[in-house]
């Protein structure tokens, strides 16, 4: 991109945003950002942002997690040191499997949880320590923002989101 | 208005004909006598089937053991027709039962989602009637009458300590395994049921026009809310009387909510079936994906409850191995093995791993296709509930069993759809219907269902 400018546009109510969205996809305008105190219910939709594919990977992250739990019981159980424990057979995987559900079970539901919640943090790029990117510390109480990238359209554009409801309008130079 | 096809209504008579013939002929088929039933196992044996002939040698020990052996056979055989009646009574009654449970949830949680399906739970309820009738008479004929042996302990001499069939152990339970008290707790739950699906049907059709600021839909709710703890602790005690009491030597305690578990899944399966064929036929024009969606969420959700509690009471009972428990199992393992494993796969492997999708739950024929799986899975659920109790390793798949499903799947289709034909099929009245039509799932949008009502 030549150009490192970009229009930050503030909105007070997170229906006239999901309309600014909505006027500004409409005129052709790509949208980089946009900021809100709190999720609001159709914004990906307005944006046309691609469906999460999270639960993919929580479903993969699920069955890792259920073969670590055979192969660990399988293992441990009955190939490395089957001992008669209380009568229960050990002689193969499947006659004394019931004993070892619960630890799958917790094992799937372990792996599928945190594996996703770290992949979460990672697509995110969210850590401790992280510089946060807040454009203006309103956005995190009562403000939506919408940042729009200029091509040597700034009057255009501002003329565009004035029309659609925002409270301020700024151009900026982006570093 | 609905109407109920005239093509429908005859294919429900055909199966109701058709179902009743086969279960005459299977009263009729089934051996008369001790001999008659011996002679049925050897002709049996002789066509090579291993599972007889291993009880004609195995069994050559004494004259006494042996005629002990063949009049359980033949108590087994006769038994046949009986618990193929009464395992598909069981199942469509309990779904119908577990239709009403959920719907006065519904009304209790005054859920927005359901209130557009309302009607179709309601026509669903109407089978609990005949069904209930049919109980009845089956609970007659084995407490009074004693046409069958169902349940062992209501045999003669059970309770008398100087009989030979004398049985300490039951008699231990005799305060509340005892035919008179049986049969009257039978009657009672079967009237506390009936009694609220007649006021609820009624005064649900009447909430339509009612226009008195609420008072008929808040008696409603309070009339559900006091069914849904009568419906608590009946379906326990039901569950104790007509399922676990087949077996009167064994016990489990959390028996009631594995049997509630499994109706209730089978229950929104067939909601979402009527809902479906419904919907197809044009006749409930405000049920969208997302209800589709949700009903099947619920289905999804309930065989995992399901799974959970099969296999609560199978590893406890396995892993303690105590013997007056174990032989349960031990019965159900060794002569119903097929059964029994196959009914975890369709109960929980094919539900979980075909309605996992959000995008799958939401296609018709998709939920159609699990819901086929989840119902057989259910049905062979309770058919090794009772069978084993009551023909032991003389059952089998045939036309005393179809016959039974055909007929009770017959007097279904007749009375639901006869009875959805009958209302309004949007309850007008109901304070959360606009909620209903507009409810949304959010991830359907891309499916040709617009959200755009959602925001505004």
């Amino acid at each position: 991109m030549s150009s490192s400018k970009v229009i930050h546009a503030f909105y007070n109510d997170d229906e006239v945003l999901l309309d600014a969205v909505k006027t500004v996809k409409a005129a052709h305008h790509h949208i980089e950002e946009v900021f809100c105190p709190f999720p609001v219910h159709g914004l990906d939709k307005a944006m046309g942002l691609a469906p999460t594919r999270i639960a993919i990977t929580a479903f993969m992250y699920g069955i890792t997690g259920l073969s670590v739990a055979i192969w660990m019981t399988n293992y441990m159980m009955i190939q490395d040191w089957p001992q008669d424990i209380g009568g229960k057979p050990s002689f193969s995987w499947f006659e004394n499997m019931p004993a070892f559900v619960p630890i799958m079970f917790e094992l799937t539901v372990f792996f599928a949880a945190h594996l996703m919640v770290i992949t979460f943090y990672m697509r995110s790029k969210i850590w401790p320590f992280r510089k946060a990117e807040n454009p203006d510390p309103r956005t995190t109480d009562d403000h939506f923002l919408m940042e729009i990238p200029v091509h040597n359209n700034e009057e255009e554009l501002t003329a565009l989101l004035a029309k659609t409801g925002a409270v301020e309008i700024n151009v900026v130079e982006k570093h | 208005m609905y109407q109920f096809s005239g093509k429908l209504k005859i294919l429900s008579i055909v199966l109701i004909i058709i179902g009743a013939l086969g279960i005459g002929f299977s009263f009729f088929s089934a051996p008369k006598t001790v001999q008659e039933s011996k002679e049925m196992i050897a002709a049996k044996a002789s066509h090579g089937d291993a599972h007889g002939s291993e009880h004609a040698t195995a069994n050559n020990h004494d004259a006494h053991h042996d005629a002990a052996h063949d009049e359980h056979v033949f108590h087994q055989m006769q038994n046949k027709p009986w618990s193929a009646l009464y395992v598909s009574l069981i199942f469509f009654l309990g779904i119908s039962l577990l239709v009403l449970a959920f719907y006065a949830a519904q009304r209790v949680a005054q859920s927005g989602w359901s209130v557009v399906l309302f009607r179709v739970m309601e026509a669903i309820t109407a089978n609990l009637v005949p069904t209930s009738i049919i109980m009845l008479l089956v609970i007659l004929s084995a407490s009074v009458l004693h046409w069958n042996h169902l349940f062992s302990w209501m045999a003669e001499g059970t309770f008398d300590p100087t009989s030979e069939k004398y049985d300490a152990i039951v008699d231990g339970k005799s305060w509340w395994m005892n035919t008179t008290g049986w049969t009257i707790r039978g009657i009672i739950y079967l009237v506390l049921w009936n009694v609220y699906r007649f006021f609820i049907r009624k005064n649900s059709i009447a909430e339509d026009t009612a226009n008195d600021g609420n008072k008929t839909y808040k008696k409603n709710y309070h009339a559900s809310v006091i069914f849904l703890v009568i419906f608590m602790l009946t379906e326990s005690m039901m569950s104790w009387d007509w399922i676990m009491g087949l077996d009167p030597h064994w016990f489990s305690t959390l028996f009631g909510w594995y049997v509630l578990a499994s109706l209730l899944v089978s229950a929104l399966t067939v909601i979402a079936f009527v809902t479906i064929y419904l919907r197809s036929k044009g006749a409930l024009p405000s049920v969208n994906d997302s209800h589709i969606h949700d009903l099947a969420k619920f289905m999804f959700g309930f065989s995992v409850f399901w799974t959970y509690l099969w296999f609560s009471q199978f590893m406890l009972i396995w892993y303690a191995d105590i013997p007056e428990e174990t032989t349960y199992f031990v019965a159900r393992f060794n002569e119903y093995k097929l059964p029994f494993l196959s009914m975890v796969v369709m109960n929980f492997v094919f539900p979980i791993l075909l309605l996992i999708n959000s995008d799958f739950k939401s296609i018709p024929w998709f939920v159609v296709m699990g819901g086929i799986v989840i119902l057989a899975g259910h049905y062979v659920d309770f058919y090794i509930m009772i069978m084993p109790a009551t023909v032991g390793d003389q059952w089998s798949f045939g036309i005393p069993e179809l016959s039974s499903l055909l007929f009770f799947l017959g007097i279904f289709i007749y009375t639901v759809f006869s009875a959805f034909a009958k209302a309004n099929p949007i309850p007008t009245g109901n304070p959360f219907l606009q909620e209903s039509e507009h409810f949304h799932y959010f991830n359907i949008e891309h499916r040709g269902e617009s959200s755009d009502n959602h925001h505004h």
